[in-house]
């Protein structure tokens, strides 16, 4: 395989995961902070403004690295990826372009607002200030989504006398069924990321013995958040997404099951590892005919198998696909687990006393952020060998211009300045939950 | 189309030059202006909670350069691959500098993040001029209409020219120059004595570089490529955009003396505009010139399909009607001298 693709691919996967370890909190947390706005105005307590302020700290500086490190990836489409961006440019860059317009002006100009402008707004307007940062943020996502979306599953399109794509009906591209799954998905993780974050800082607390009025509030609300996206997540917009899988990519879905032998009544494999050269899974465990109610909601329907699919049209590394996704729907399954034990014993009036839960809370955090990222693994993996599903090949797509040795230097430049990042955020946020809930608000 | 799509393009990037120009060159001449700890948080208070807007602009120039010009935003990003990984590192580091400052009280970690923010923010204005002249100069395109940059070759202008040579190097200084003029200005409005004051004599003390390498540019642009003087032969109503960058920075000389920084101000946005008007008039309809003129990139060989680009133009319209609304009302917010007191930067 042609290195300067390899270089090429590592330096988009590389970057765009580690950028999405910010937005998915960004995302989700937006929407609690609204809440506990909301919460401080209609009750009048200032604790409630005291648990917003915290967490509009760790919103202030996760938001920093979601958008230093979002920038790369919208240059990177032209920078590493010229190809694919000359062929499909006249229809991605509506959804790309329509981001900055309507999503970033936004988000930015009333970011500043809501952290520093407390003191010059009546509580009303620092609410409606919370709102629009909200509205940015997960406007922003559609926009991706609809972008990624048309890549998994193209619309509104026709090609070009030049073989470039070109936009033939907006409403076909914005209304891509796909991206409309995709997106509650996606949406409904980004809100278990912030929810789970929120109540283990909150079981953190609880634990500590400090900031324990704090700490309630953050479970409380931590946890009935995270009931309801875990919930959604798996119905109804994780078997939506499913289907829509299994209805335009099935090669991808017999790779994510690494069902090689299509048939009646398929499967679901729980563990087992699948072995791509035998064409089979070694230490199987499996449901019978699980996955074939799931895909078609009939027990004894035809799933179709990798067998009968041409092997250029695999998706090129299975292994990492059948595990991304597997280790996504494996954590849903505990999340949801988690999720509703918690819910039950708040609603007994036992959670806050309940050590072993509060400790299962805290111990979550990481959690989250795996699903998430594996679950963006399975989309994009199981995309393979497409850049565009049916039209260009991701060995098509990339660069020529630009060397394997040049792309080498800029991704070795960005490991070290990720890395340099990640250390700065980890430690700024440590401090800010040491530091807990306190203090008035900020000002410019 | 295409050519309302190319002035659409051209006014996003200039928003962007002024907007975002003024946050960049406060932070260049950050060290020089502010001496004590509450200067130092006054001048990071005078941008703090508009700078990240300003970005915006770069952001969405850029998406719509790429729904507008596919093949320009894909030949441009690639072939300047270098220098613009470079952008997004520093465009990094100036972000964190001012961002995660304010965090820890210390003066080890608050002097460090200060240099960081105020080279950061030199560096970025030398390479967005730098970048400006390579688009002016010509890039090295192919017949594909492809090009690889490296960073430099042998500082001439020759068929394989580098990112940096005399003419890029040039345009690189002029740009640092004009935004530390234009920051020192803003920060001159935004801050109180002896910060403004401090501010005010940068602003004095660059003005003659300013002028000097304004004239010296203009020259030196009509020797690497006579063909921009094609429009304004054809068109003699563009000759307006020399008088006006003249104007404006006399204005500027005359203003600074006389206290009325806010007309300084003006004058320095209008001196920024009429310069890259003027760049894209001379240009059009080309948009990346290649030193094989054959192989140019105009308005009609990269442009996206027409029904594209005229959708686009509505929810445009739209988008621009709201982003500008929020700036009208976040600058109105935030108006006045900055304040020092409670949390923040």
């Amino acid at each position: 395989m042609d290195s300067a693709l390899i270089v090429h691919r590592l330096h988009f996967a590389f970057t765009v995961t580690f950028h999405y370890l910010f937005p998915q909190l960004t995302m989700g947390l937006a929407p609690l902070i609204v809440v506990l706005k909301t919460l401080a105005l209609k009750r009048n307590d200032p604790i409630y403004n005291e648990a917003a302020r915290f967490w509009a700290k760790i919103f202030g500086i996760n938001f920093v690295l979601g958008v230093v490190t979002g920038i790369p990836m919208e240059f990177q489409f032209g920078t590493n990826w010229s190809h694919f961006s000359r062929f499909a440019g006249g229809v991605i860059g509506q959804t790309l372009a329509m981001e900055g317009l309507f999503a970033f002006f936004l988000e930015s100009a009333f970011l500043g607002l809501f952290l520093y402008g407390e003191k010059r707004l009546s509580p009303r307007a620092h609410l409606w200030s919370a709102v629009a940062v909200f509205v940015g943020s997960w406007l922003s996502g559609f926009f991706i989504i609809a972008t990624d979306a048309w890549m998994q599953h193209p619309t509104g399109y026709f090609v070009a006398a030049d073989g470039s794509v070109q936009l033939a009906s907006f409403w076909q591209l914005v209304l891509n069924p796909w991206a409309w799954w995709q997106y509650a998905h996606n949406m409904s993780g980004a809100a278990i990321t912030g929810a789970f974050v929120m109540a283990s800082i909150g079981a953190f607390y609880l634990l500590w013995g400090k900031f324990v009025e704090h700490g309630r509030i953050f479970v409380k609300v931590g946890v009935i958040a995270a009931c309801i996206a875990s919930v959604f997540q798996l119905f109804p917009s994780g078997d939506g997404q499913g289907r829509m899988v299994a209805l335009h990519q099935p090669a991808t879905l017999a790779a994510m099951e690494a069902l090689f032998e299509g048939q009646p009544g398929a499967p679901l494999v729980i563990i087992g590892q699948p072995n791509v050269v035998e064409r089979k899974i070694d230490n199987p465990i499996l449901v019978p005919k699980m996955l074939s109610f799931l895909t078609y909601r009939r027990w004894g329907a035809h799933v179709q198998g990798l067998n009968s699919i041409p092997q250029d049209q695999w998706p090129d590394n299975i292994p990492l696909l059948y595990y991304s996704y597997h280790i996504m729907v494996g954590l849903g399954t505990i999340f949801i687990a988690i999720m509703v034990v918690s819910v039950l014993l708040l609603w007994m009036g036992k959670l806050y006393g309940a050590k072993w839960m509060l400790w299962i809370l805290m111990l979550s955090l990481p959690f989250p952020y795996i699903a998430n990222t594996a679950g963006w693994m399975t989309a994009e993996l199981g995309r393979q060998p497409w850049l565009v599903y049916g039209l260009m090949r991701t060995a098509e797509g990339y660069s020529k211009s630009v060397s394997a040795g040049n792309g080498m230097f800029t991704l070795l430049g960005f490991l070290g300045m990720y890395t340099v990042l990640g250390i700065l955020f980890l430690f700024l946020v440590r401090r800010e939950i040491e530091n807990g809930p306190v203090g008035g608000p900020a000002s410019h | 189309m295409a050519t309302v799509w190319f002035m659409i393009v051209a006014v996003m990037v200039t928003a962007y030059v002024v907007l975002d120009g003024f946050d960049l060159g406060a932070g260049a001449i950050y060290l020089l202006v502010a001496k004590t700890a509450d200067e130092r948080r006054m001048v990071l208070r005078s941008i703090g909670p508009v700078w990240d807007g300003n970005e915006v602009w770069l952001l969405a120039a850029g998406g719509t350069l790429y729904f507008a010009f596919p093949l320009l935003y894909a030949s441009s990003f690639s072939g300047f691959y270098l220098p613009l990984m470079m952008v997004l590192w520093l465009l990094m580091l100036r972000a964190i500098g001012i961002e995660f400052r304010a965090h820890i009280e210390n003066p080890v970690w608050q002097g460090f993040f200060e240099v960081i923010f105020s080279v950061s923010s030199a560096l970025l204005a030398i390479f967005l001029g730098a970048a400006l002249g390579n688009v002016i100069r010509g890039v090295p395109l192919g017949p594909e209409g492809y090009f690889f940059e490296p960073l430099w070759t042998n500082f001439r202008l020759s068929d394989q020219p580098g990112i940096l040579d005399w003419y890029t190097v040039m345009t690189g200084i002029v740009a640092l120059v004009t935004l530390v003029v234009h920051g020192a200005l803003y920060v001159a409005i935004k801050t109180e004595d002896p910060v403004s004051r401090r501010a005010r004599g940068i602003a004095l003390m660059a003005w003659p570089v300013q002028f000097f390498l304004t004239c010296t540019g203009l020259v030196a642009t009509y020797f690497v490529r006579p063909e921009v003087m094609s429009n304004y032969k054809a068109y003699p109503v563009g000759l307006l955009v020399p008088i006006v960058v003249f104007a404006s920075l006399a204005t500027i000389i005359w203003a600074i003396p006389k206290g009325k920084d806010s007309l300084a101000f003006i004058a320095s946005s209008l001196y920024i505009t009429a310069m890259l008007v003027g760049a894209a008039f001379a240009l059009y309809p080309v948009v990346l010139p290649a030193r094989k003129r054959e192989f140019s990139l105009t308005i009609e060989n990269t442009a996206a399909g027409a029904h594209g680009l005229s959708v686009g133009l509505y929810w445009w319209t739209f988008g621009m009607i709201l982003a500008v609304g929020y700036f009208v009302f976040i600058y109105r917010m935030f108006r006045g001298k900055v304040r020092l007191d409670g949390e923040g930067y």
